[in-house]
Formats: C-alpha cells, structure tokens, sequence
C-alpha cells in the first residue's frame, strides 16, 4: 500500500512544484519506489520541473478516461530508476479529473509503488481538492509573508473537511509545515516572519525550513530537482525534509543569518 | 544590530505587525469554521433537493451560512432564484 502525500498551499508561486520535484526525487534516490503526480490540469508545469517535458505522450487524464493505460502514461526518470512522473493533461476541461478517476489510478499505482507525490495547483478550486483528497499526508508548502500563511490557514481547513479520511471518519491528514523561500537575514531584520512566529500561527508539526536561494532558479532552469544539487543551501534543506519524513530526528538548519563582518555590523542592514 | 537601527528602534518591525494581524485573523477564520455545524452542508443539499421539486436552480445559487450576534445564532438563508421566472 502506497503512502499518498499532497504537496499543498493555496497561495500559487510558493514552491509547490519544486518541493513536489524534490520530495518525490528525494525519496526515490533512498530505493524507495515513487510516482509524482501533476494535478494542475490545463497548466501543466511538473514535466518542466522534472527536465522530462520532451517525453510526455500521455497524461493524467488519459489514464482517467482509459485512452492510455498508466504504464504507457509514466514517465520513469532517467536519473533515478525509483522515480515516475505522471504529467498534467493540457486539456481545458478542469472537470476531467473525476473523484471516480482519480481514485481508480491511485488505487492501481498503490499497488506498485511506496510513495505517491500529488503536487496541487494553487487556489481552492476542484483540481486542489482532487489533489487532497485521497492522502494521508500534507505537506503545507508556506513562505514567511501575510498571504501565504493566511492560505495555509484555509488548507488545514479544508483538509480537516474535505478529504477521504475524513468522509470516513478514518485518522485525520497528516499535516507538516514546509517554510520556504526564507531568509534568515530578513529575519534577524524584522522584515520577514520567522519560522516561531509561523509556526505558533499554524500550529503545525516544522518538516522544515528551505533558504531563499538562487539554485532554486538555476534548478528549475535546468529541469534537474533542487534536491540534486548537494551543494546547494536549498537542495541540503530538501535532503534534511526527507529524513525527517521518513523518522529520522534532524536538526534544523540554515535558520540563522550569516555573521557580518565588523563594517555590516556598524551599519546594520 | 547596526548604529542606523537605534535610530529606528522605537518603530515596531513589520514582522510583527505581521504576526499581530496574522494570530488576530487566523484566530477569527478559525472560530467561524469550528462553529460552523457539520450538518450545514447536508441542510443545503436537502435545501436545495426541495426547491429544485418547484424551481430549476444551480446548486450555487443557494447560501446557507450561520452568523452569530452575542447570545443569538442566525441561520440565513440566500436563495437567488431564475429571473425569468
């Protein structure tokens, strides 16, 4: 049995496509057997993210509406054999993505792999709730800014509501909070929320904190998950979310500013 | 800390008027949903099970929604019927 995560958020452009990429690469890199899912129907993006964008034939809905069979429709990655991609269908029609449908493929790919990623599209609207429904887990992508976490608000709302486990009374959703886009130095500042502040806002298990950092660009440029790049603050914080996911106890990183030298001192910021 | 930041110190940080406004309305969209009875959503599909017997409405046309007032809780009901009707 597939253990079925949601990658959520709300607020659009807060990362969730590019923790959807990183989680699921970052799974599969430990051998374990991982799908991610595109539900952003109409705006497909994932394949972009995941450098495979060339290789789409087929797309979730396809699969739905029994024009493809799933095997033909993921896209195994060719830097990671554990690793599928099923793509967004550029189709109009929002309404393609039926409860029934998406069930019936989660169902059949719960046989098969041990994680399946559902990277959601912004918004509250029918593809997010499709996203959500079926999982057992949420990780709540939020940036330290007003309208983000406000959103993220909403979500908890809405998964505590509108999902399987809780039609059926079963354990509710897991819920993590993944902080991004954050920077230590603004914190220190007073200029940007800090990751206490969010957290005390929320009330929600930290699965991690990912710096504000340009690798993230020059991932998404490449189509190479920023957890790749080992280098990198952001692609190290990713590494960090995984363990923690699966049990390991982490210390946080990357959650305090640089120390300046004696003039930044003098001079603040 | 810099020099300029005692210049600014009296002023509150943005971040935590941030944080004010955040914990004041999260804590305030929180209450309205907790209060909100689970039975709601069924009322208004019975609701609407009812009205559809005399008149063809979408299922948005209709509002269910519950405020409260001090000690009194009203249930309002918004029904937005065909104009052509």
């Amino acid at each position: 049995m597939a253990r079925t995560i949601v990658i959520t958020s709300g607020k659009g452009g807060v990362g969730k496509t590019t923790t959807s990429a990183a989680i699921a690469m970052g799974l599969a890199q430990r051998g374990n057997r991982t799908a991610v899912i595109d539900f952003d129907v109409g705006l497909r993006n994932l394949d972009l993210v995941m450098g495979c964008e060339r290789r789409v034939v087929y797309d979730f809905v396809n699969v739905i509406t029994g024009e493809a069979t799933l095997n033909q429709a993921l896209i195994r990655d060719k830097r990671c054999d554990d690793l599928y991609i099923l793509p967004a269908s550029q189709t109009r029609d929002k309404e393609a993505l039926t409860q029934e449908g998406v069930g019936k493929v989660l169902d059949e790919m719960g046989k098969t792999f041990d994680y399946i990623v559902c990277d959601s599209p912004a918004g509250i609207e029918h593809g997010a709730t499709m996203a959500m429904y079926f999982a057992d887990d949420a990780i709540v992508v939020t940036n330290p800014e007003v309208s983000s976490v406000r959103d993220s608000d909403r979500m908890l709302g809405i998964l505590a509501s509108k999902s399987r486990r809780a039609e059926n009374a079963e354990d509710p959703i897991r819920e993590y909070l993944l902080l991004t886009r954050y920077s230590p130095e603004r914190v220190e500042r007073g200029e940007m929320l800090g990751v206490d502040d969010v957290q005390e806002i929320l009330s929600l298990d930290l699965l991690g904190v990912i710096p504000e950092s340009p690798d993230v660009l020059d991932a998404s440029n490449k189509g190479a998950p920023i957890i790749l790049n080992e280098q990198s603050d952001a692609g190290q914080a990713y590494t960090d979310v995984i363990s923690r996911y699966l049990g390991d106890d982490v210390p946080h990183r990357f959650l305090d500013a640089r120390k300046k030298g004696l003039f930044g001192r003098l001079f603040g910021g | 800390m810099g020099l300029l930041d005692l210049f600014r110190k009296n002023q509150k940080s943005s971040a935590s008027v941030a944080k004010e406004r955040l914990q004041i309305l999260v804590a305030h969209e929180r209450s309205a949903r907790d209060n909100t009875p689970s039975y709601l959503p069924r009322l208004k599909e019975d609701l609407l099970k009812v009205i559809r017997r005399y008149v063809d409405i979408e299922p948005d046309q209709v509002q269910v929604t519950l405020d409260s007032d001090g000690n009194q809780e009203f249930l309002e009901l918004n029904i937005a019927l065909p104009e052509d009707r």
